[in-house]
Parts: structure tokens; sequence; C-alpha cells
């Protein structure tokens, strides 16, 4: 799920970095994440995964680091296969 | 202090427009001066402190006592009530996000000394985006210094600290950014450019290059993406709808009165322009409702902050901004027709020209193309309204 992660923030973060060298609780926001970016992050990931974010999800602190986003990720996915 | 106690922060304002804000409304547009008669009575009466705490020496008002206190002076004199507006937004961000010692010391200062606070976050070179920088604030041990190149800074030359955005570090990314509070003795203002403006022509808003030192502890350790989103935001559109729906009032009071001396006339026929105040009561209704579902919604806001920090609470303070702007042109054009040449001109006790003038800067001050643009990305994904 990770590396599924990381290719959507590599293609519509915009992250001055290189994404696959990030480490999974690094502040994404610190490192330039916009609030704009991290619109196209939620649509990238929800197209990657076929899930979409409910309101109580769309919240700056989801999209905080590559592990909030995880873990945001492991609840719909779950909960859509079951 | 006790309920009895409390300052009613309206009737002040009212009293401050009727005896110093109103009468000095036409000289502060003509010369495009700086309203310090109105801005020294709001100091005297305490509206400058309203939002700090009473502990800390300041009235504990809240904002919607603010926005009273703002729409009323948009009946009297717009810059004088903007000025009220943006410094309070300021002070907000100091009341809401200064957890540290060396802010609650600080808003003592504002408090005691009636400090009249501005705000530089827009930046030349970053395409009205107020959340990215260019600037950076470099540490320098235990102080920092801070170098912005300011489009727009409201009153610059009259405030007495300016709080301005600026990037973490000079590492950071553009839209990592802090807010800074930067004084008056250890910033100097180079002035770029003069305002002279089609109205709000007293908040003397001219660009700088500022240049500023100071301690690390004015650094809020916020990030500004919150205090945005939380504060800045919101209680800007609140206020600033607030001075427009006065402005609005005090058009549509015009209007009223011209259609009702009309009325005494001829009583038993209605004027024809009477329908045309049933129009712009229909306007006036819209802007009022909006303004005071906007304020219920920051309250809800402030007791449930996941409310606060949701998709639709940003949209709707946005959309806010955007309607409320275009509900104030609109409301005065209505008056316009209504009151013809008697509002048309300037020496006349329904006059509209300087009410019509600062109301076309509303969609301007953020642009509503911009705020629009910002709500089409976040409708992409919200769900509920």
């Amino acid at each position: 799920m990770e590396e599924t992660i990381r290719k959507v923030l590599g293609d519509y973060a915009k992250l001055p970095v290189d994404i696959t060298a990030v480490d999974r609780n690094a502040d994404l926001y610190a490192l330039g994440l916009t609030s704009h970016a991290s619109v196209n992050v939620m649509l990238g990931l929800e197209d990657a995964f076929d899930v979409e974010f409910p309101d109580a999800l769309l919240r700056k602190d989801t999209f905080q680091s590559i592990a909030d986003i995880a873990d945001a990720l492991s609840g719909l996915v779950d909960s859509a296969s079951v | 202090m006790s309920d009895g106690m409390r300052v009613d922060l309206k009737e002040t304002a009212r009293a401050i427009g009727e005896q110093v804000a109103g009468p000095n409304a036409a000289d502060v547009d003509a010369t495009g001066r700086f309203p310090a008669e109105s801005i020294e009575a709001f100091r005297d009466a305490g509206l400058l402190r309203a939002l700090i705490s009473v502990e800390e020496g300041g009235l504990g008002a809240s904002v919607d006592e603010v926005a009273e206190a703002v729409a009323e002076l948009g009946r009297w004199c717009s810059s004088s009530g903007m000025i009220l507006a943006m410094h309070s937004i300021q002070v907000a961000c100091l009341v809401r996000h200064g957890d540290s010692a060396a802010f609650s010391d600080y808003r003592r200062r504002v408090a005691d000394e009636g400090l009249l606070l501005a705000s530089a976050t827009t930046e030349i070179g970053i395409g009205g985006d107020v959340r990215s920088s260019t600037c950076a604030v470099e540490a320098d041990g235990d102080s920092f210094s801070l170098r912005k190149q300011a489009p727009v800074i409201s009153y610059g030359e009259y405030a007495d600290a300016i709080l301005a955005t600026a990037r973490r570090t000079p590492e950071s990314a553009a839209s990592d950014q802090v807010l800074v509070v930067c004084e008056k003795d250890a910033y100097t203002l180079e002035r770029t450019t003069e305002w002279n403006a089609l109205g709000f022509r007293g908040t003397c808003s001219s660009g700088f290059v500022l240049d500023a030192h100071g301690n690390f502890d004015h650094v809020f350790a916020t990030p500004y993406g919150d205090m945005s989103s939380q504060t800045m935001l919101p209680v800007s559109h609140i206020l600033w709808s607030s001075l427009w729906l006065g402005m609005a009032s005090e058009a549509d009071a015009r209007a009223r009165r011209f259609v009702q001396g009309a009325a005494r006339k001829t009583p038993g026929v209605v004027p024809p322009s009477a329908l045309r105040l049933a129009e712009l009561a229909l306007t006036m209704q819209e802007l009022h409702d909006l303004v005071h579902g906007a304020r219920s919604r920051f309250r809800a806001a402030d007791e449930d902050p996941d409310l606060g920090a949701s998709i639709g609470y940003a949209t709707s303070m946005n959309s806010l901004k955007v309607a409320a702007s275009g509900l104030l042109i609109e409301a005065i054009q209505k008056a316009l027709l209504i009151c013809g040449m008697a509002g048309y001109a300037n020496a006349s006790p329904f006059t509209l020209g300087r009410l019509l003038r600062d109301a076309y800067g509303a969609q301007l001050m953020v642009n509503n193309d911009r705020i629009n643009a910002n709500n089409a990305q976040l409708l992409l994904v919200q769900r509920e309204r």
C-alpha cells in the first residue's frame, strides 16, 4: 500500500524532495505539501485505491504523513471489502 | 467583570461613529488620510483591546461583539471600520494562537498601551497567494530577521506592530509558513507604492519593504496554515462582511428615508420607488442572514473543532466573502436607483457616492476569483454541505 501512496504523492504532491526516500512519519506539510496539492493527492488516492474519503477524513491531519495516509486508507479499504 | 459592567461595543461604536468617525469621513475620503481621530477614539473606548481577556487587560469580548461594532462603524466611515476589523483579526490571532508566556505579555502590552496592529500577508512575486511566501525568518541566536516586499500593508505607517507571514526557515518550502509579530521600534518601512484608490481611501494601504528584527519568542509556534484556516480566514470574512452589512444598512436607511419622504407628500398613493425599496429589502435580508448565519457557524466551530477543520466549513467561509461582497454592491446600487440624483449628488443627505466607491473594494480585497477557484478545488472532494 505504501508503495502506491508514494507513487501518488510523487505524481501529485509536488514536493521538492524524492518521495521514495521520505520517512513514513515525516511531516508532508513541512516538506511543502500545500492544501491545493493535497486535494490532488486525495483524488489520486481515491482513484488508485477505488475508495472515497468520507467527510470526517477530509482534513489536514489525514495527510500529515505517509503513515497517517496509510492508516486512513486501511480503514477505508477494510470497510470496502467487508 | 460582571455582565452589568460589560461594555456594549455596538453602542460604543455608534457613539464614536456619530461623534468622531462620521463627521470626519468626508475629509478622510477626500484627502486619503489616515483617520487618526477614529483610532484614538477606539483606543480610548477599549475597542482596540476588546478581544483580549479581562485578565490580560482587555474587555474579553467575542468576535461576534466586535463584528457588531464594526458593522455599526460601516454606517459612518468604512475606512475606520475596516481598520478596526483588520486590527481585530490580528488580535484574534494573538488571542487564539499565542499560547506562550511571551505572547501573554505582549497581549498585556497591546491592551495597556493601546497598540494598533497591521498585517503583511501578501508578497510581491507570489501572485496573491497568501498561503505561500518567498521571504523567510532568518535565525540568529535568540533573534530573527525578516525582509519582506509587501505590495500592501494597510495603515502600515501608523501601526505599532505588523504581523507578517514568512517561510519558517530559509530552507523551508514556500507553503511552510509562520506568522511573526514585528514591532515598530525594530523595523523599518520603505514605502514603494502610494495608496490613491477608488475607495477605502483612509486605510492608507501603500506598499512597503518591511525590514524587521526581533526576538524569536515573537514567532508563532502554530503553523500559519492552521492559524489561517482556524482564525485568520474565518475571522477576516466575518468582520469584513459585517462591515459590508453596516455599509449596506446605511445605504438602505437613506433609501428608506427617501421613499418615506416622498410618501408623506402623497398620502394614499404608494410612491413608485417603494417597489424598489421592497426589492432592496430582499437583498438586505439575504446579506443580513448570510452574515449572521456565518457568525453562528463560527461559534459552532469554536465548540466543535471537527467542524472547524472540515472542508464544508472552509468552503462556507469562502462563500460568505464572495456572496457578501456581491450583495453589498447590489444593495447600494438598488439604493442609488431609489434615491436617484439625490443619491448621485455628493452634497446631499441621500448621497451614496462614497459608499459605492468603498463597496467596489470588497470583491477585490482577496479577489473573489481567487476564492472561487479555491472553492472549486475543495468541492472536488467535499461530500456534504
